[in-house]
């Protein structure tokens, strides 16, 4: 078994209303030295058994479907597990 | 004229759609699941407002890998007029239909009201019915409307009169230049946040969306009935 992390972020030039929130929860509860907050996906994918090339496979999973290449950046790690 | 109301597990203004166009366009409609796999018979397609797919990982994303949209696309490269409102509009983009992206509303909240907009290309098959600069009342329902685009984008947006409603007076989603609806370059996608369907009678507060749907109705039967 294979695992899979992906990480979905949005990119810098787009604004993150949610982050900006949560970045004014955290002033208020005096962790003024936030400066920003960006929020983000974690998915983690579990690989069965493959012959295919899962750094190919995963990038196409990531512009096709897990990622909106328009808004976001992503990035992933493949970890192998015995 | 045959339209097409798309329906995805999570679609909910399927029904208004269908309504609007049955009785008060009065045009043939169907609704088409998801799963179909020919739109061929349909000479426009509607893809209706709602939460397909719980709106899980991104507003459309999901939907867009449905069978009915490799269907939407051929129609659309057909030239036939496809129209997605609100839930509609962000499959729209997931699928690259329309270029640009719906983003959570600025002030975090689910916007639900009636909204002012200004008709800015009547020079459109959706829009022939509307005077240039007419303010429009029609409502809104979503919580991601906030169009974002890249300035190339945008710039191209602009230099080919592709942005067909602006917020009038107050923005409610913090959009990009106040846009509420945008077509495609060859004129026949028109992606819009508020809803056209709601509007199709006085007695639901406005008739003003009536006319985007004479407009494509008019346009249709001017090329295909003569």
């Amino acid at each position: 078994m294979t695992k899979v992390k992906v990480y979905v972020t949005l990119r810098e030039s787009v604004l993150d209303p949610q982050g900006a929130a949560v970045q004014g929860s955290l002033a208020k509860m005096g962790y003024s030295e936030v400066s920003d907050v960006r929020i983000g996906k974690y998915l983690e994918l579990t690989i069965g058994e493959t012959n295919r090339d899962l750094d190919v496979v995963v990038k196409e999973m990531c512009e096709k479907l897990l990622a909106n290449t328009v808004i976001e950046d992503y990035r992933f790690e493949v970890e192998e597990e015995n | 004229m045959k339209f097409a109301v798309l329906v995805f597990p999570g679609s909910n203004c399927d029904i208004d759609m269908y309504h609007a166009i049955k009785d008060e366009l009065g045009e043939e409609v169907e609704y088409v699941w998801h799963s179909a796999t020919d739109l061929s018979k349909f000479d426009g397609i509607l893809v209706p407002g709602g939460f397909s797919y719980g709106d899980y990982l991104r507003c459309g994303a999901m939907a867009n890998q449905s069978n009915v949209m490799a269907e939407v696309k051929k129609a659309a490269a057909e030239g036939k007029p496809v129209l997605g409102v609100c839930n509609g509009f962000q499959i729209l983009t997931e699928a690259g239909l329309l270029p640009g992206a719906l983003l959570r509303n600025k002030n975090l909240k689910f916007m639900c009201r009636t909204v002012q907009l200004k008709v800015e290309n009547t020079n459109t098959l959706f829009t022939n019915q509307y005077e240039q600069g007419e303010i429009i009342n029609i409502p809104i329902a979503h919580g991601e409307g906030n169009y974002f685009c890249d300035e190339e984008t945008l710039a191209n947006l602009k230099a080919n009169n592709q942005i067909v409603f602006t917020y009038s007076g107050e923005n409610p989603n913090g959009s990009l230049e106040d846009i509420a609806g945008i077509i495609n370059e060859r004129g026949n996608v028109l992606g819009m946040m508020p809803h056209p369907e709601r509007a199709a009678n006085d007695l639901l507060g406005s008739s003003d969306g009536l006319k985007l749907f004479k407009s494509i109705v008019k346009q249709w039967r001017e090329s295909h009935v003569s």
